[in-house]
């Protein structure tokens, strides 16, 4: 059996993969998808306790976040094409601003 | 309060509701009604006063008479203060000539203010200073005459100042109002010292100490009288705070005639005869006082000798006048000091509104050099005027004749000093016969020396005081000085007569009024006989002529040696050390905290999204680094220990 302290490592060893591309990347893409990494080590986590402790309640969290991460996507997804659209281009620091 | 109800608070009450009815609304209302106020106010004082005095003299009344107003004003401990105000044969004298001169210079400004801007205004200061006066008058304690004190300073302040679009009137104002605070600070430290010393102010309690302590002499009590001859000096113009009166000629003339002649400038010699009980106990501050008055009655007469103003001569012969009061007040003579300030508010009430007449009369024309033959022109202001010189002058039987004569006898009495003060007054007696013909020769006589002046005379709303104070200023005396005296003494002690005879009496009166006559005939000779010789004696002694004109220069020195250096520290302190240091100092410093914390936390809000995350990620690890570690086990190892009961909840 592996130990629940690996399981939690590999948690948090994605956590802060996100927080960092989320950080250094420029790209919006790479910046989405980190957040999707940070929102999966979270869910790991919960697996991992909810299978430690025989508790159901950490897999219904993961339902919700996955529910919540695909709404972002699709949300988050169409605004990144009309940026795109509008900008033709993806860097952070160029479309620091509302105004056109 | 037993005895027939005196309506001493009405007096001056009314004038107060003249004030606030004109003062409020005079600017909205009919000039016809605003004259109809202003008249009635003095005019129901006047009659309260003749109902008082009619009480007394038919001897229905018990003087001296004390009416109380409840509440009490200050109760503090044992430290009682009400608006008492008393009434006997001082303040009736004093009420009779506030109020019945008042009410006759009020009727004389009607025709004298008839096209002036402001009319409503000039009433409604006129009723205020009435008011203020009527109080300083009947006031039963020290304090409740402060605030007469300092009212009347301010109405004098604000009728100087009447003319405040003229730099040099507003000046002169503020001038009187500055010398008189001197003078008050003098009255407040006696106010004071009595306090501390007799535990009252009310003036009767302080002469029954007085009198229940036979022995108490000088000391503190010379204290006292120097304090308030301090705060009389500056209200009456005397050495060395008369400065202020001749200027106070920039105001319209009836006040001149009402404030800085007959009333306002009085109030000092009453005051010092208010408190005589305890002016007497100190014989130093008696000598200081007959100084101080003989001293001024003889600077201020030289200086008038060559005033060209015609105000300006009365001024200075105002001021000389009130020193023969001070003289008399300083020879214990209160009751011939008290006489001399009745005939003076008539015969100087009167050559004020003369004065005011002929001003009228030729267009606002002040400077005697541009007068001369107004005799025929204005006879009547003319036969008026020439009856208050003679009364002024000290001839027999006018006014003056009786008031002066009474206190010089009164300073021969008075040992060898007496004796000096004495010469310095008939010599100042002459002085003032010969200025005041001057002035009558120059005015009205000889030939009319400004031929584009269409002189006329004035309104009978002008005339008709002038006649009655002309028939006061020739028989205001006749009474005498020792029935008058008599009347007084009750209030201010009895005339000193030790010593005296009245074959003495007789002989320095015939001294006094041979020396008015050398006076005249000196000023006959030098205006009226040979008019061409007074400007070659100017110039054959021009040295000391250039000094009277310049009147000693006092006010230079003043200005050099008190107003010049209390400037330059005034304006240190409010420029340098106020305004710089401490409001600029104050203002540069939270200034400089708020641009320095601004600058630090603008750093954080730099717009950047990724410091933000950054920042928010810093926050979140910190948080779980405090929550995770066991930092109580952690600081004990260090010898620290802390308490986190109340952090982490009672139950842990």
């Amino acid at each position: 059996m592996i130990p629940l302290s690996w399981y939690l490592l590999l948690s948090a060893a994605l956590f802060a993969l996100g927080i960092v591309g989320f950080l250094i990347r420029r790209n919006l893409i790479t910046i989405f998808m980190s957040i999707e990494l940070m929102l999966n080590g979270v869910n790991l986590s919960f697996v991992t306790f909810a299978h430690q402790w025989h508790l159901v309640k950490g897999q219904i969290f993961v339902f919700f976040v996955m529910v919540v991460a695909a709404a972002e996507a699709a949300v988050g997804l169409a605004i990144i094409i009309s940026i795109f659209r509008a900008r033709a281009t993806l860097a952070v620091d160029r479309i620091d601003l509302m105004k056109l | 309060m037993n005895g027939p109800l005196l309506f001493l608070p009405l007096i001056p009450l009314l004038p107060f509701a003249g004030f606030l009815l004109n003062g409020l609304f005079g600017s909205r209302l009919p000039k016809p009604l605003v004259t109809l106020i202003a008249l009635l106010a003095p005019l129901g004082s006047l009659a309260i006063v003749v109902h008082d005095a009619y009480l007394y003299w038919s001897g229905a009344l018990a003087v001296p008479a004390i009416e109380h107003s409840a509440p009490a004003w200050i109760s503090a401990g044992t430290l009682h203060i009400d608006f008492g105000f008393v009434f006997d044969q001082l303040s009736l004298t004093m009420l009779l000539i506030i109020t019945g001169v008042g009410f006759l210079i009020h009727i004389y400004s009607v025709g004298y203010m008839a096209h002036e801007e402001g009319y409503w205004r000039y009433f409604a200061y006129l009723n205020l200073f009435l008011f203020f006066m009527t109080v300083l008058v009947l006031a039963g304690n020290a304090l409740l005459m402060f605030v007469g004190w300092e009212g009347v300073g301010l109405a004098s302040y604000l009728l100087i100042g009447f003319y405040f679009k003229r730099t040099s009137a507003a000046d002169a104002g503020k001038k009187a109002f500055v010398v008189n605070r001197i003078g008050d600070f003098g009255f407040l430290i006696g106010i004071f010292l009595l306090l501390a010393n007799f535990g009252t102010l009310s003036f009767s309690e302080i002469a029954t100490k007085l009198a229940a302590n036979p022995g108490w002499q000088g000391g503190v009590l010379t204290c006292i009288a120097l304090c308030l001859l301090l705060g009389a000096t500056g209200k009456s113009a005397q050495l060395p705070l008369y400065v202020w009166l001749p200027d106070a000629m920039e105001g319209p003339t009836p006040v001149s005639a009402l404030i800085h002649a007959a009333t306002m400038v009085t109030a000092g010699v009453y005051m010092i005869a208010r408190n005589h009980a305890l002016f007497d106990r100190s014989p130093l501050a008696l000598t200081v006082i007959a100084i101080v008055g003989t001293a001024t009655a003889l600077l201020a007469a030289t200086i008038a000798l060559v005033q060209t103003d015609i105000k300006r001569v009365l001024a200075y012969s105002t001021v000389s006048q009130l020193g023969y009061m001070f003289l008399g007040c300083g020879v214990a003579a209160y009751s011939a000091a008290v006489f001399h300030l009745m005939t003076h508010a008539f015969f100087k009430a009167l050559l004020f509104l003369a004065a005011g007449s002929v001003i009228h009369g030729l267009g606002g024309e002040q400077d005697l050099r541009k007068m001369g033959g107004l005799r025929k022109k204005m006879p009547i202001t003319f036969w008026t005027m020439t009856a208050a010189v003679f009364a002024i002058a000290g001839f027999f039987p006018f006014a003056g004749f009786f008031s002066k004569d009474a206190i010089l006898y009164a300073a021969f009495l008075q040992g060898t000093n007496g004796k000096i003060f004495w010469a310095v007054g008939v010599f100042t007696a002459l002085l003032t016969s010969f200025y005041m013909f001057r002035l009558w020769y120059l005015a009205f006589l000889g030939k009319p020396r400004s031929p584009e002046l269409h002189p006329h005379e004035s309104p009978w709303s002008m005339l008709g005081p002038l006649v009655i104070l002309a028939a006061l200023s020739v028989g205001g005396g006749w009474i005498g000085i020792e029935k008058f005296g008599g009347f007084l003494s009750p209030a201010v002690g009895p005339m000193p007569t030790k010593g005296g005879s009245s074959s003495l009496e007789l002989t320095l009166s015939i001294a006094a009024v041979a020396l008015a006559i050398v006076g005249w005939l000196i000023a006959h000779l030098l205006y009226f006989a040979k008019p061409e010789k007074p400007a070659q004696l100017a110039a054959s002694v021009s040295g000391p002529y250039k000094l009277l004109l310049n009147k000693y220069w006092v006010d230079e020195l003043y200005g050099a040696v008190i107003v010049k250096p209390i400037l330059a520290v005034s304006r240190f302190l409010l420029e340098w050390l106020v305004e710089f240091a401490i409001l600029g100092g104050l203002a540069w410093l939270l200034a400089g905290l708020a641009m320095l914390s601004g600058a630090i936390l603008q750093k954080w809000q730099s717009g950047n999204l990724r410091s933000y995350a950054a920042w928010l990620a810093a926050g979140a690890a910190a948080l779980l680094l405090f929550a995770l570690v066991p930092w109580t086990s952690v600081l004990a190892n260090f010898g620290i220990h802390l308490n986190l009961v109340h952090f982490y909840g009672a139950g842990r």
